[in-house]
């Protein structure tokens, strides 16, 4: 179903229909009950800000990319408040870094990885409620509202992007809802994507000076990053399954 | 040949005894359920790796066998077979209970289970899970209606035989949707496998076959009435058949996938490597629930007795459990494949085999969605005219001779 796109209250159609009015219900109610923090969880409302006109993405420079810097995975860490606390099995992990080593060459890389937010995200077609949904910007997120928790997103992802919530959660960020027995995984930091701004770890990676992740909309061929991947070699992630996704990766 | 006689199973101390015993079972799941709903899946052998565990090899089993278990009935509604039609209705209440202990234990295992109206009503059709959510209430209905028109009095065969034939194309559906979970998973190297559909169906024909001649075989001398040996031991043929069937189907999945180089590593994990799932697939799946019982029901067929029958049965359901346990957990040990030709390093177990050990809860859950389903069996053989009075087979059959 085509969620209508609504940027803000004023543009708000005067009669809801039934259907989208309980959509938003939660998200309602949820403000009323805390004033000021936004409580989305990535439902209608986060949708309803994307731009269809847009798509979202990533370049990562691999040879840009320091094997011991985890910048990043801090900076999404402190972002989303989500963290690890020494348990690697069950604690979630919304970015993680790769340390890789050919098996023949013996070249060795190091890179972040998350959700690729594929075009053809088999998260999404494989979710029994439609919790699991693809932005008409390219970003793939989890409507928190309607997951069961049945997981069958995470067998199907092909990049292990996907963390469950195996205990309660304390100090959650009002702009990453979280909750225990919910599926999650990056957002391309939806909420600085959606005021102009830019996902925390591409900012802190510029911080260390490494500059390896540029983001950007993959759909304006003026943009920096569309320049980038016309006139460098890149490719994405098990390119084999056409998913095509967003995070694309060079010098790999 | 008599007419056949269903008559309500009177609640012996025995039977008593075995709904106490199912009772704590259901109970003691009930508990582990409200205990990782309290503290979330974390006091499970479950994480990001193994994301589902031994309750779904449980659930996933007892799904599996309940479309298995209408074998006897759509034998004889479908195919004409008049010897098993006293057995049809105990087939379909069979086939029912074992779907709802299955499905009992797939939705209590879900992060969130009080959201199960939302997988009710809110549907994605591109997923499978969302068609068998679909698939899965239907069976209910259609063997539900199937079950009706067997016991009601002056209903046609014709209506008989048409709705055991919808019956018969659902539960077809139904395991194709059960297979396909794993089959459509294009991602991971143990899956991605159009055979998973099939394999699942001829998987379905054994285990719930075997379940119902280890029930029938356990039921009726509980109950004080009499099972024929020739019958027993034509039920007993056709699962030697089916057990093989399933080796077929297995030794072409495999082979398929060692001919492919890259599925060759996943291949070595499960064939060769020496770990729980080599050990499950040699030992458990293909000798304990595969060759020998194959053998011990066809060598010498003729002269079968009830009890190898039954023993066949026990040991084709423990090799099922450890062909669903070497699918579904074996499937998610073996890392994915992101990075071909690479080593792999990362604090999040890339590259890694990935360990799994269930808790007391998950056996807990498991155990009681196969207590839940023994105990609708019994309420049904109790309330309702399910089970014949004789199944000697002279009487089935007037050309058998009595015994």
């Amino acid at each position: 179903m085509k969620l209508p796109a609504l940027n803000n209250k004023s543009e708000r159609p005067a009669e809801l229909n039934r259907r989208e009015f309980f959509k938003s219900g939660a998200a309602v109610a949820s403000v009323t009950l805390a004033p000021g923090v936004t409580l989305m969880a990535f439902g209608g409302e986060a949708s309803a800000n994307a731009d269809p006109g847009k798509r979202w993405g990533m370049l990562i420079d691999v040879n840009k990319c320091s094997t011991d810097c985890n910048a990043c995975v801090t900076a999404c860490s402190e972002e989303n408040g989500w963290k690890l606390d020494g348990n690697p099995e069950t604690d979630p992990q919304w970015i993680r870094k790769i340390d890789l080593k050919h098996k023949e060459t013996g070249r060795e890389a190091s890179l972040p990885m998350m959700c690729q937010h594929c075009e053809e995200p088999p998260c999404v077609d494989v979710c029994p409620t439609g919790a699991s949904f693809k932005r008409v910007d390219g970003i793939v997120l989890v409507d928190k509202h309607i997951c069961i928790g049945c997981r069958y997103c995470m067998m199907a992802c092909p990049f292990k992007a996907r963390s469950f919530v195996h205990e309660a959660v304390e100090d959650q960020k009002s702009n990453a809802p979280r909750g225990k027995g919910t599926v999650e995984s990056c957002t391309l930091c939806v909420h600085r994507v959606d005021k102009g701004g830019t996902p925390a770890c591409v900012e802190s990676c510029s911080a260390t000076g490494n500059g390896a992740m540029m983001f950007g909309d993959l759909n304006d061929p003026n943009s920096e990053i569309a320049q980038a991947l016309k006139n460098y070699p890149s490719m994405g992630l098990r390119d084999d399954l056409r998913v095509n996704p967003g995070i694309r990766y060079t010098n790999l | 040949m008599d007419r056949t006689v269903y008559r309500e199973v009177k609640p012996t101390p025995a039977i008593w005894l075995m709904a106490v015993i199912a009772a704590a079972f259901v109970g003691a799941a009930g508990l582990a359920v409200l205990y990782i709903e309290h503290h979330g899946h974390i006091v499970t052998g479950m994480n990001n790796q193994i994301v589902w565990g031994l309750p779904h090899v449980f659930a996933i089993f007892l799904i599996v066998a309940a479309s298995g278990a209408l074998n006897v009935a759509s034998i004889a509604s479908v195919f004409g077979k008049i010897e098993n039609k006293p057995m049809a209705r105990y087939s379909g209440l069979l086939s029912i209970a074992l779907l709802a202990g299955g499905l009992a234990v797939l939705v209590l295992d879900l992060g969130r289970p009080d959201r199960l109206i939302v997988a009710m009503t809110t549907y994605n059709f591109t997923s499978i899970f969302a068609w068998n959510v679909i698939l899965y209430n239907g069976f209910f209905a259609v063997v539900g209606a199937y079950l009706f028109v067997q016991m009601a009095r002056n209903i046609s065969p014709k209506v008989v035989r048409s709705v055991g034939t919808a019956a018969f194309v659902w539960r077809l559906a139904l395991t194709t949707g059960t297979g396909s979970i794993f089959g459509w998973l294009v991602a991971r190297p143990g899956y991605d496998a159009a055979i998973m559909a099939p394999l699942f169906i001829i998987m379905s024909f054994s285990f719930g076959l075997a379940f119902f001649i280890l029930v029938l075989g356990t039921t009726f001398p509980m109950t004080g009435r009499y099972i024929g040996p020739n019958l027993v031991k034509r039920l007993g043929r056709l699962l030697g058949v089916f057990a093989v069937a399933v080796l077929y189907f297995t030794a072409i999945r495999h082979l398929t996938n060692l001919y492919a180089a890259e599925h060759a590593d996943f291949e070595y994990f499960i064939l060769f490597s020496g770990s729980i799932y080599t050990k499950l697939f040699w030992i458990g799946q293909v000798l304990i629930g595969g060759v020998i019982p194959a053998a011990m029901l066809l060598r010498h067929a003729e002269n079968t007795t009830k009890g190898q029958v039954i023993l066949a049965s026990v040991l084709i359901i423990i090799g099922g459990f450890a062909h669903l346990y070497g699918i579904i957990i074996g499937g998610q040990a073996f890392p994915l494949e992101i990075f071909p030709m690479y080593e792999v390093t990362s604090t999040f177990a890339d590259g890694q085999i990935n360990g799994y050990t269930p808790t007391i809860y998950e056996w807990a859950l498991g155990m009681g969605g196969v207590a839940l389903a023994v105990m609708i069996a019994g309420m049904g053989v109790v309330a309702l005219r399910i089970l014949p009075m004789n199944l000697s087979d002279r009487n089935i059959d007037p050309t058998e001779p009595d015994f």
